[in-house]
């Protein structure tokens, strides 16, 4: 059995903020680490391929060279392959653009089964797996929790639902996005920290798929970003002063007004 | 495309460095570089003071072609034969849209009765497109996905919205990668460009602590999700009549299906979306002594429990309580902010509430930027004061 495991690198943090008064990025020491979802979503994998008692794990992602780095934990964490996609061609891809080349990825290497994140936390999309999927023109489940069986060519998972879940039966290939409750991803092992190390990333670029070139980053992706902003403050504000005791005493008189308590 | 420093203007001010989400911009003798790290996210273009930093197009360039549509479409989306609250909203959004265009607002609903689409009709929409085929009364990714894409490549609508709920989030990506059209997730706002026509789809970028606009310029449909309960419904009028168009004997086919459904109603989860008053914690509750004020505090209130992801990471709280961009969206009566921060990615979860009350130490928070009352203040000082204030008033 072939298990791709689709990840991505994102800042280490949700602090990423915005200077009010130069309406840019603070980013200082923010670290990258893999996509929290996405090693919810390595373990899936490992797991798939240590019950099966065979088959393999390819971890693949699309970003600048330094995503190397994720891939390597990938490594250390017991995955047989990392496959990094990285071209200048790709820069700028949305979900559309980023799915495609995935997905043209995909079919170079070959999966039974594929696996991401159910999103990432710096886009919060959840749009790029399900899209995969439909370039592929192969079934998807989102949202997985567990996954009840997986035997002869068929796979059975519980869908995580707003008011519960759904048992959802799937033919094989299929692509899963995995939620946090599906499992907990295991700690790279020391032999797998010296794997790691030592392992040989694969690169593929715009030149290694058969995509077509108009579909590819920037010039592929439907959406453009127009402009960043900060959000604006509320103009009828009214900061509370005084003593902590005035304050909440403020606060009671303007919410009994408003028949809010 | 790509992006260009004009180094005859480039007075090294290092400026532009912060733009960067990716560090693409480095310093090379005293000037700014755009190295390969470059996402072309266009972030940088409007923070040089000289005007250094500009894009450049490459000429005849083929991209996308110019796709044509009339009409805006809502995917009004139902379990159990009941209509998601969400597609009311989005109904009060695409109708405000669908004036702007002058143009018509259509429903489409899968598996429901009857009635669903005259409720839908009655809630704003001109035009329902129905089709009542049983198979479509379960969700499944692959049925939703042909039969929406068919209908939308039959009638050229310019927009369609669906709700970002675990069914409009599974299966609409699906339908933009078919249509090979673009779309954009959890749009806070929506409107419409008046020189261009475009939709203007507004939502959080870089880990929620900013905003973007994107636009889809060519391709159509402009496709967008919008989460529950952040956009307002429109009105209701009981006697308005529109169009019911029955679609029937589409082959449709799916390689899942679903065995069962399970329903595992949380109470909290409930109770924190409907909650009238949600008292939430951020990382400045400092751990659980802090989040045991808020419980107090919300017990004199009679309100639910909330957190910020900064305070679920530090696994001081269970993440079913976490409101944001990666939690749940509330919009309650009153909702007061302890300790938080204010991210974008929590702002998007809660800044529907009606009142917003944002107690923090630091004065510079962004949570006092949507905030309807602030308190500059330790919450440690402040909650205990609250608490008991609250009781008195109460008698308790």
């Amino acid at each position: 059995m072939k298990i791709v495991v689709c990840i991505k690198q994102v800042p280490d943090t949700a602090e990423v903020r915005i200077n009010p008064e130069t309406n840019t990025l603070v980013r200082d020491g923010v670290a990258s680490i893999i996509n929290p979802y996405d090693m919810h979503a390595l373990e899936a994998g490992l797991q798939m391929r240590e019950a099966a008692g065979a088959g393999t794990v390819t971890a693949l992602t699309m970003g600048p060279p330094q995503a190397e780095n994720a891939l390597r934990e990938a490594v250390s964490m017991g995955i047989d392959e990392g496959v990094l996609l990285t071209d200048r061609a790709f820069a700028g891809s949305d979900t559309w653009a980023t799915a495609y080349t995935l997905a043209k990825a995909i079919e170079h290497i070959g999966a039974d089964i594929i696996i991401c994140g159910k999103q990432a936390i710096d886009g919060d999309t959840a749009q790029v797996g399900p899209e995969i999927a439909e370039f592929l023109q192969i079934p998807h489940v989102a949202y997985v929790r567990k996954i009840d069986s997986l035997k002869d060519g068929s796979i059975i998972v519980q869908r995580l639902m707003d008011d519960g879940y759904d048992i959802v039966e799937s033919s094989l290939p299929v692509l899963l996005t995995v939620v946090r409750e599906l499992n907990v991803p295991r700690m790279p092992s020391l032999k797998g920290k010296m794997a790691a190390k030592k392992a040989v990333i694969r690169q593929m670029k715009a030149s290694d798929l058969k995509a077509d070139v108009n579909s590819l980053g920037l010039q592929g992706s439907p959406t453009q970003v127009r402009n960043i902003f900060a959000p604006e403050a509320k103009k009828d504000r009214k900061m509370l002063e005084g003593s902590s005791e005035e304050k909440v005493d403020q606060l009671l008189k303007e919410l009994a007004g408003l028949k809010c308590l | 495309m790509f992006i260009r420093v004009n180094t005859d203007k480039c007075t090294g001010c290092e400026t532009c460095l912060q733009s960067c989400p990716y560090d693409a911009i480095i310093m090379k003798d005293g000037k700014a570089e755009i190295t390969e790290l470059c996402q072309l996210c266009r972030a940088c273009l409007n923070v040089c003071p000289e005007g250094a930093i500009s894009e450049v197009r490459e000429e005849g360039a083929p991209g996308k072609e110019k796709g044509q549509g009339k009409g805006v479409w809502v995917f009004a989306e139902q379990r159990d034969g009941r209509i998601a609250d969400v597609s009311f909203e989005l109904l009060g959004a695409g109708r405000r849209l669908a004036d702007i265009l002058g143009a018509e607002l259509s429903a489409v609903l899968f598996g429901s009765s009857e009635d669903g689409a005259d409720e839908l009709i009655k809630w704003g929409a001109d035009k329902i497109y129905h089709c009542p085929d049983e198979i479509l009364g379960v969700f499944n990714d692959e049925p939703y996905a042909q039969l929406l894409s068919d209908l939308i490549q039959e009638h050229k609508p310019e927009i369609v919205l669906a709700g970002a709920t675990p069914v409009g989030r599974s299966f609409i990506p699906r339908v933009a990668a078919r249509l090979n059209t673009g779309l954009t997730a959890d749009c806070t706002s929506l409107d419409i460009d008046r020189e261009t026509g475009h939709l203007l789809q507004v939502r959080p970028a870089f880990g929620g602590n900013i905003m973007a606009t994107i636009l889809c310029p060519l391709t159509r449909p402009q496709m967008a999700t919008v989460r529950p309960r952040v956009m307002k419904r429109g009105v209701y009028d009981p006697d308005r009549k529109g169009e019911v168009i029955r679609i029937s004997d589409r082959k449709i086919s799916s390689r899942t299906s679903v065995k069962d459904t399970v329903k595992e109603a949380s109470d909290l989860a409930l109770n924190l979306q409907e909650a009238n008053i949600i008292v939430a914690g951020g990382r400045g509750a400092g751990g659980e002594k802090g989040f045991a004020l808020l419980y107090e505090l919300a017990e004199a209130l009679g309100a639910s429990v909330a957190a910020s992801r900064a305070a679920v990471d530090e696994g001081w709280i269970a993440y079913r309580h976490q409101v944001g961009q990666t939690g749940k969206t509330v919009g309650p009566k009153l909702y007061i902010a302890c300790g938080i921060s204010g991210a974008v990615q929590h702002l998007v979860g809660m800044q529907s509430s009606d009142i917003i009350v944002a107690i923090n130490k630091n004065p510079e928070a962004p949570i006092f930027n949507v905030a309807t009352y602030g308190i500059v203040g330790d919450l440690f000082e402040i909650l205990p004061i609250f608490i008991r204030k609250v009781r008195e008033a109460k008698g308790l």
